[in-house]
């Protein structure tokens, strides 16, 4: 379907996804200024139930699962004993013996196996990514495309929660989660795999007159990194944790524990050796991901985990990580990035790159 | 998707267009496309003499950065410094508008060794 409509494939983490359609810049601006569908069903889904299904899952992740009610979601990390980062997820509370994971596609087994395996007998996981398909509708025109579609305002919904509606475009099973990844306005759409083709293009046609358009994993990684959101494979690894990763908010060492807490508290007590900036190119030059970033002294201080041009400020963006010394990560700081024997200049910056914005 | 008969072209996706001695030089509709939206051109050897399959300066697109090969030795004469503030004319009109260099040729009969149109098409698959 996405190749009949012009969209060039990439493969990505064993699926074949559309890269781009009209183009990177093209899309980025439809989601910014418009709105912008994304097909995103590589993404992982596990549904864990059972009597403790909800301190099991508070005791894997780093976030606070008890603050949870049905029908909210949260974004936490899962890690490994020495807090290495073993993937950032969601989990959304279906009911206080109903949990849903969603996970990133390139972690789906490795993770399957981790949950599995720490889960007493009487909690069950099971794997729907299969049978689950996710769409993102993203962008100040999101609410009104959905409404034009489904005959059903969803404005009202706040940030991060969910409905499960009756009946709603064409499908029983849907379910309309407040959430997404660009840094704009917008809906995540779960829902039958078998249902998806029809629910895109329902939504593709009332988006017509909004000037909606399919967009892609190009666009979706532009869109995310001007916003400072984090990827996994690059800025989230096994040898990364969530304290110099920015991710000190989702990780609640107070709360229950949760594996990994131990060695996050005695990072937290030293202090993190390295951190996760963002930084905005003051000259000509794109930082790539694997650059070296570069003190004013010329000394080489850490590397860009992801970079790219921000179509919104048509500068040089990334993100990568530090020494955790304060010249090197407070706003404002210079520092460079060197690429193919030239540097480039960039100001240490707070994401989002692209405008101030809070949702609530 | 089209690739002029009267240009030649390399399989690094460059063409060329001679006239006499001289020849200007750009990447093809293929390489454009596999690129996307093109963002930065350099090129810093304008002056320099540039072995065939040196590199003569780099495209930047939003993903990817690509560097650019001479297809023939000579001198880079000049760089369309009309890229500098609108580098997408490389992709709208790349055997047009967006035209990457001018070159003197050290010997123009090397321009003989390059692909015509068709071959270039095949190897491209188009």
């Amino acid at each position: 379907m996405h190749q009949a409509l012009g969209a060039k494939m990439v493969p990505f983490a064993g699926y074949d996804m559309p890269l781009q359609y009209s183009g990177i810049i093209n899309e980025h601006q439809a989601v910014r200024t418009a709105a912008g569908l994304f097909d995103v069903s590589h993404m992982g889904e596990f549904l864990v139930t059972g009597p403790a299904a909800g301190q099991f899952v508070d005791s894997l992740v780093t976030n606070d699962v008890s603050t949870l009610y049905d029908g909210k979601a949260l974004y936490t990390a899962m890690c490994q004993d020495d807090g290495g980062i073993i993937d950032d997820l969601l989990v959304y509370r279906f009911g206080p013996e109903m949990y849903v994971l969603v996970v990133n596609a390139s972690r789906k087994v490795i993770d399957l196996a981790w949950v599995s395996q720490h889960a007493p007998p009487e909690v069950t996981v099971r794997d729907v990514s299969d049978e689950t398909a996710l769409l993102a509708l993203q962008g100040p025109r999101a609410f009104d495309i959905l409404e034009k579609a489904s005959g059903t305002d969803f404005s009202g919904l706040k940030f991060y929660h969910f409905e499960r509606p009756a009946a709603c475009l064409g499908s029983q099973h849907l379910l309309v989660s407040r959430t997404g990844y660009t840094g704009e306005s917008g809906v995540e759409l779960y829902c039958p795999t078998a249902e998806a083709a029809s629910i895109w293009s329902a939504l593709m046609e009332a988006g017509q007159e909004f000037g909606l358009l399919p967009a892609g994993l190009g666009a979706r990684d532009t869109l995310r990194l001007e916003a400072g959101f984090c990827l996994y494979g690059n800025d989230l690894t096994t040898d990364t944790n969530p304290l110099e990763a920015g991710l000190g908010w989702l990780t609640k060492l107070e709360a229950a524990p949760f594996i990994g807490r131990e060695a996050l508290l005695k990072v937290k007590a030293s202090g993190p050796s390295r951190k996760l900036v963002g930084f905005v190119a003051q000259e000509r030059g794109i930082p790539r991901a694997g650059n070296d970033i570069l003190a004013p002294s010329g000394e080489v201080i850490g590397s860009v985990t992801s970079g790219s041009q921000s179509p919104i400020l048509s500068k040089g963006i990334g993100m990568g990580y530090v020494e955790n010394r304060p010249e090197f990560t407070t706003p404002g700081s210079p520092l460079q990035i060197s690429a193919r024997g030239r540097t480039t200049a960039v100001h240490v910056e707070r994401p989002p790159f692209h405008v101030k914005r809070t949702e609530s | 998707m089209t690739f002029p008969e009267e240009l030649r072209y390399t399989k690094d996706h460059e063409w060329i267009r001679v006239d006499g001695d001289t020849a200007t030089i750009g990447i093809t509709d293929f390489a454009q496309s596999e690129l996307g939206d093109i963002v930065y051109v350099e090129v810093e050897t304008v002056g320099d003499a540039v072995a065939k399959d040196d590199v003569f300066g780099t495209v930047e697109a939003v993903k990817t950065v690509s560097e650019l090969f001479m297809p023939v030795s000579g001198t880079v004469t000049e760089m369309n410094t009309a890229l500098d503030t609108n580098p997408e004319l490389v992709n709208d009109d790349p055997y047009g508008e967006g035209w990457l260099i001018r070159m003197s040729l050290d010997n123009p009969a090397d321009v003989d060794d390059l692909l015509s149109a068709s071959d270039y098409a095949d190897m491209v698959g188009q």
